[in-house]
């Protein structure tokens, strides 16, 4: 075995060249990518990108018409049986009994598993002690956070080499989201594996490793650092209230690439030979008043956006 | 506790939690044996008689009080001509009228002949035939006394038979209809419901993803759907013994073993149908209106399957309940033993390995 195999980090789960269509719809157009152990590893991507698709293929529910995925060197579609051991998998809906309690859902995942809760309590201890005050309370009645803590906790009870999170954050409130990605730092760090989706853009400063994911295409895989540092357009911050027909004014500037909304804001990216005066004087001419304007660093979504109009 | 176990239990869950379901479940039963019992009566009762006699006498008074006296009819009153009969007819007053011809008693004297007409509403065939024949056997009754006591060497006899069915031969007919019928709908529904609802609620999607066999999920669904028609087969058989009267000739120990028998059919099949629909109404519609019409018609539990056209005949010899209700009448209401239902249980044996042979190789280990 060679010195620079030893000093790179281990790969967990190797994807290579996935596809997969429903009849006519594509929902994987060959995507590749490699999570190393111990690390989280983001799918970002809107609605319909094919995150789940690819959740699924690497859950062993879905076969892939072709590529391959190896998890820890087991194939998921061959050895499907021992994937199933491996790995702790959240689908993106809320899929626990709802008619059962958090005390029994646990425990029927436990058993499930052919484990018990006392065996693997130390994995969801601090997640579940955060729940433990309902454990007698249906699954159905919990709140969006709540329940998304009994889901992960029902995914850990087996100790899991792999955590599969499709969209674990999706419908949940700030503060509980936050708690969530906190939960998978700590898990991390007892050397799980964590893929996780997120339709959330803000979400992925919070990974380790991102892929943009858009219609079943992998639009870059890095660090958040090394995505926003390959964003190479000036980008600026437009501010002039709510106005009508701004944003159809701004995008049909010559030197503006695209522009996009941003709540109260307007993010312009511009191109070479864009200058800031000429701008702010054509949208004077064009009745607009009040137009602060100022430079500012790129976002993920920023570089996830520019990435769209190429395509 | 073997993952098994706590599938099982889990099962039980779902079904104690569910009050209305198994309120529906346990009380269906019992109300279509009631239904069927007392409200679905073939009796016909408070027949509304008008009577038109153009000159009373003593024979004519006589069969009117007779009429009267009979507890089957209300002899609403006399009325006078023709055109008023036809008016209370028209009108849903009556429901039969009994008209004499004019000197009654003087024709039979002299002539030995009397005419005597009876019209009845038949928009409801089935009542209008019964109050016919009811009123016909009176007449009969009347007539042979008087030819008795007037010592005529002559003698009519007018033989009326009453094709009347009593109340219990009915119920001996419908208790193991109604057996067939609930165990297959109660059975198939709930399991392939509950199976489906796993699909439908992405409960499915996590075990399949576990190293829970697809099958152990299954198989663990059909114990407590036996335990609870168990209970229905109880409670039906306790409802048509102490209520309706319906003997149990036969072994009883053999009428539970074909029962359970019928039972872990029907629950295989609702494996089956689970295998082949993914939304819970489709469950519903194909296990309940889809098992309902053939197990209604083909299983010879209302109409009976001699008589039915060859290609229905050779229909009715795959619907489970036909074999199930024929076995259930040897045993229960003829007392037959075991070796006269041996064909029937061969058979439903052989349907069950089947159907369950079916729905495993049918189930699938991944989504979709």
């Amino acid at each position: 075995m060679g010195k620079s195999v030893l000093t790179s980090p281990a790969i967990m789960i190797d994807v290579r060249d996935l596809h997969k269509s429903y009849g006519h719809t594509v929902a994987l157009a060959g995507v590749s990518c490699s999570v190393n152990d111990a690390e989280i590893f983001g799918i970002i991507g809107p609605d319909g990108a094919g995150k789940t698709s690819l959740f699924r293929i690497l859950a062993s529910l879905l076969l892939p018409e072709s590529g391959s995925a190896l998890m820890n060197g087991v194939d998921v579609v061959k050895d499907y049986e021992k994937i199933r051991r491996m790995i702790g998998y959240m689908p993106g809906k809320f899929s626990l009994y709802q008619d059962l309690t958090v005390e029994e859902n646990l425990y029927l995942f436990a058993t499930v598993f052919n484990t018990t809760i006392e065996e693997n309590y130390h994995l969801v201890k601090d997640i579940y002690q955060q729940i433990e005050p309902f454990k007698t309370r249906r699954a159905g009645r919990l709140s969006g956070g709540m329940k998304q803590k009994l889901a992960l906790c029902c995914a850990l009870i087996h100790k899991p080499e792999v955590l599969l999170l499709d969209e674990p954050t999706t419908g949940v409130d700030p503060v509980s989201r936050k708690e969530f990605w906190d939960m998978l730092r700590q898990l991390k760090k007892q050397g799980i594996s964590i893929l996780v989706s997120t339709a959330y853009m803000d979400e992925a400063s919070l990974c380790d490793r991102i892929a943009l994911i858009q219609k079943g295409r992998f639009l870059g895989i890095d660090t958040p650092q090394g995505i926003i540092s390959s964003y190479r357009r000036s980008l600026w911050s437009l501010h002039a209230g709510n106005v009508r027909g701004l944003l159809k004014s701004i995008r049909s500037y010559p030197h503006v690439r695209s522009c996009f909304a941003f709540g109260e804001s307007h993010h312009v990216a511009v191109e070479e030979g864009f200058s800031e005066r000429d701008f702010q004087q054509y949208l004077s001419s064009k009745g607009y008043g009040q137009i602060h304007l100022e430079p500012i660093s790129p976002t993920v979504e920023d570089f996830f956006l520019d990435m769209t109009i190429d395509n | 506790m073997s993952q098994f176990n706590a599938f099982v239990q889990k099962e039980f869950y779902h079904i104690f939690r569910d009050k209305r379901t198994l309120l529906i479940i346990l009380g269906m039963p019992i109300v279509q044996m009631l239904l069927f019992g007392f409200a679905m009566n073939m009796e016909v009762t408070h027949i509304r008689t008008a009577v038109f006699d153009p000159s009373p006498d003593q024979s004519t008074t006589q069969i009117t009080r007779r009429i009267e006296a009979n507890p089957y009819f209300d002899v609403v009153g006399q009325v006078h001509s023709e055109e008023e009969v036809n008016n209370l007819m028209r009108q849903g007053a009556i429901d039969l009228a009994v008209i004499y011809e004019s000197g009654f008693h003087r024709n039979i004297v002299h002539s030995g002949e009397a005419q005597i007409q009876f019209i009845a509403d038949a928009s409801d065939p089935n009542r209008g035939t019964v109050a016919t024949n009811y009123v016909t056997g009176i007449l009969a009754g009347y007539q042979q006394e008087m030819m008795q006591l007037q010592t005529i060497p002559f003698h009519i006899n007018t033989e009326t038979r009453m094709l009347y069915n009593p109340q219990m031969e009915s119920a001996y007919l419908f208790v193991p209809g109604i057996m067939g019928l609930i165990l297959m709908i109660i059975c198939t529904m709930m399991t392939s419901v509950s199976i489906v609802r796993e699909q439908e609620q992405g409960t499915m999607e996590v075990l399949l993803a576990s190293p829970l066999k697809p099958v152990t999920v299954l198989m663990a669904k059909t114990i407590p759907y036996t335990v609870l028609s168990a209970i229905n087969v109880a409670s039906i058989l306790l409802l048509s013994f102490f209520v309706l009267n319906v003997p149990i000739r036969g072994n009883f120990l053999l009428l539970l073993f074909v029962c359970l028998l019928y039972i872990l059919l029907s629950l295989t099949l609702g494996l089956l149908i689970s295998t082949l629909v993914k939304k819970q109404l489709d469950a519903v519609l194909v296990s309940g209106i889809g098992l309902m019409m053939p197990t209604l018609v083909l299983s010879g539990m209302i109409f009976p399957i001699g008589n039915m056209p060859l290609v229905l005949q050779w229909s009715s010899y795959f619907v489970p309940a036909r074999w199930f209700i024929t076995a259930v009448r040897k045993i229960m209401i003829e007392g037959q033993g075991i070796m006269t239902v041996l064909p029937e249980i061969g058979i439903l044996l052989g349907m069950t390995v089947f159907l369950a042979v079916l729905s495993i190789l049918n189930t699938k280990k991944r989504l979709a």
